[in-house]
C-alpha cells in the first residue's frame, strides 16, 4: 500500500481508524483500554502532526504512536516484561517446532478460528505484535521495522520465532481438544 | 536435509519478501519438491487464517463518533481561522477602495475648487466683472432666466454691510451656473450656484480656506452654493446665513 502523502491529519487518520483499534484491542486486550489506547493516539498524533514529515510512512507512525502509548501504560509495561523473559526462549521454541507436523491443515476448519485467537492472545507481546503487522495489516518488513523500531532483520527473526511459537501453541491446543 | 535452505526463505517468499532472483530460483525448486510446495501450502494456510482471526475487532460506532468529533474540532476553528482571514482581507480590501474613492473625490473638490477660485479670481481683475450691474435682486434674478437651467431667491440686503454687485453666467466642468457678486467693505466675495447633481462636492459645512480664500459651500434646494472671497469668515457666514434665508423664504 502506498502511503498517502499529503492531506489534512482527519483525512489520513480516519481510514486507518477501524485498524488502529483492532490492533489496539489485541494489544489491549480489552475494549475499555484499547478505546483510552486509540484516543491517546489520536490526540498525541494530531498534537504531533506538525512534526510528521509529508512523504514518510504515516501508517507507520501512527501505529508507531499507539504502540509507545501502549508500552507506556501499565498493562503496555507488563506485557513489555514478559517480552524480555521470552526472548530468551527461543531456541526452545524453534527446537519444539522442527521436529513437530506441521499443524496448519487443520485449521482450514472454521471451528479452530477460537484456537487460533486464543493462541493469538497468549503470544507474547512481541511476536503478537509483528504477526498482527505482518498478516493483518499486510506491512511490509521494512513498514513493520518502521513501526516498532527495530532493524529489519530483527523483524525477520521474530517473524519466523512468533510464527513457530504460534504453531506449538496451536499444537498444544488441538492436542487438548 | 536438502530442503532446509528453501524452508528459511519460505517466511519471506510468501511475504512478499524476498528478492526476485531468489523468488524466481524458490519458484523452480517449489515446482520439483511436494514437500517444500506442501510446507509452503501449510504456511500460506496459517497466514490466511491469523489474518481473518485477527481481524477480530471493530470499534463502536459511538466510539469513532467521538474521535470523529475530537480531532475534525481544530477545523471550525481553522475554518473561523480563515474566514477571519478572508473577512480581513475583504475590510482591507473596502477600506482601501474607501482610501481611494476618497482620495479621488477630494481630488475632484481641489479640482473644482481651485477652478472655482480661478473663476473668482478672473472675475475680479476682469474690467467687466458682471454681466449685469445690479444692486437690485429683483433686477438680477430675472436677468438669469433662461441662461441658466435653474431659477434662485436672492436675499434683502437692506440693514446688511452687503451690496450686491451684480452677476455673470459662469461654467464649471461644462455647466452652466450664475456667479453673484457681493461687496463688503472693499472685499468681493463670489457666490456661485450650480445644479447640484451636476456638481461633485463633498459634504462640507464649514469655512475652509482654499488658496487662500475663504470659501463656504452648502446646498439648498437641489442648488449647490459656493462663496468665494478674501472677505473674514465672520462675513461669509452672515451673506451664507442671508443667502440661506432667501432660498427657503
Amino acid at each position: 500500500m502506498v502511503p498517502p502523502r499529503s492531506g489534512t491529519f482527519e483525512e489520513l487518520a480516519m481510514p486507518l481508524f477501524g485498524q488502529l483499534y483492532n490492533f489496539a484491542h489485541w494489544l489491549a486486550q480489552n475494549r475499555e483500554e484499547a478505546e483510552d489506547l486509540v484516543q491517546e493516539t489520536y490526540v498525541k498524533a494530531l498534537k504531533g502532526f506538525g512534526t510528521f514529515e509529508p512523504g514518510t510512512n504515516f501508517r507507520a507512525w501512527m501505529y508507531r504512536i499507539l504502540r509507545n502509548t501502549f508500552l507506556n501504560s501499565r498493562s503496555g509495561k507488563k506485557a513489555a516484561q514478559t517480552v524480555s523473559l521470552d526472548e530468551g526462549e527461543d531456541g526452545q521454541v524453534i527446537a519444539a517446532t522442527t521436529d513437530s507436523q506441521t499443524p496448519e491443515a487443520i485449521l482450514i476448519d472454521r471451528n479452530h478460528q477460537d484456537l487460533l485467537q486464543a493462541a493469538l492472545e497468549e503470544l507474547p507481546l512481541h511476536f503478537r505484535e509483528v504477526l498482527l503487522l505482518c498478516e493483518v495489516e499486510e506491512m511490509s518488513y521494512q513498514e513493520i521495522a518502521d513501526t516498532i523500531a527495530v532493524p529489519i532483520g530483527t523483524v525477520m527473526s521474530r517473524l519466523s520465532r512468533a510464527r513457530a511459537a504460534l504453531r506449538v501453541s496451536l499444537q498444544q491446543k488441538l492436542r487438548g481438544t | 536435509m536438502a530442503c532446509e535452505p528453501w524452508q528459511s526463505q519460505l517466511d519471506a517468499y510468501l511475504d512478499g519478501e524476498l528478492p526476485s532472483e531468489s523468488m524466481r530460483a524458490l519458484d523452480a525448486h517449489l515446482r520439483t519438491c511436494p514437500a517444500c510446495t506442501a510446507d509452503a501450502l501449510a504456511r500460506v494456510q496459517l497466514k490466511r487464517a491469523i489474518k481473518t482471526a485477527g481481524t477480530r475487532f471493530t470499534p463502536s460506532v459511538e466510539f469513532r463518533d467521538q474521535i470523529q468529533k475530537k480531532i475534525a474540532a481544530k477545523r471550525p476553528r481553522m475554518w473561523s481561522f480563515g474566514w477571519a482571514v478572508a473577512a480581513a482581507l475583504v475590510i482591507l480590501l473596502m477600506a482601501g477602495s474607501l482610501v481611494r474613492y476618497f482620495e479621488k473625490q477630494n481630488l475632484r473638490q481641489q479640482h473644482l475648487y481651485s477652478e472655482l477660485a480661478d473663476l473668482h479670481v478672473s472675475t475680479l481683475a476682469s474690467t467687466n466683472p458682471v454681466d449685469v450691474v445690479s444692486s437690485d435682486r429683483h433686477t438680477v434674478k430675472p436677468w438669469f432666466q433662461g441662461k441658466i437651467p435653474f431659477t434662485f431667491n436672492l436675499p434683502e440686503l437692506q440693514n446688511t454691510d452687503f451690496t450686491l454687485l451684480g452677476g455673470r453666467v459662469t461654467y464649471l466642468g461644462q455647466a452652466p451656473g450664475a456667479e453673484l457678486i457681493y461687496q463688503i467693505r472693499k472685499h468681493q466675495i463670489s457666490v456661485f450656484l450650480f445644479p447640484e447633481d451636476l456638481v461633485g462636492f463633498g459634504s462640507r459645512s464649514s469655512i475652509t480656506r482654499e488658496r487662500s480664500f475663504n470659501v463656504e459651500t452648502w446646498t439648498e434646494d437641489g442648488l449647490r452654493y459656493v462663496m468665494f472671497g478674501d472677505a473674514a469668515p465672520e462675513d461669509l457666514r452672515n451673506l451664507a446665513t442671508l443667502l440661506k434665508g432667501a432660498a427657503r423664504s
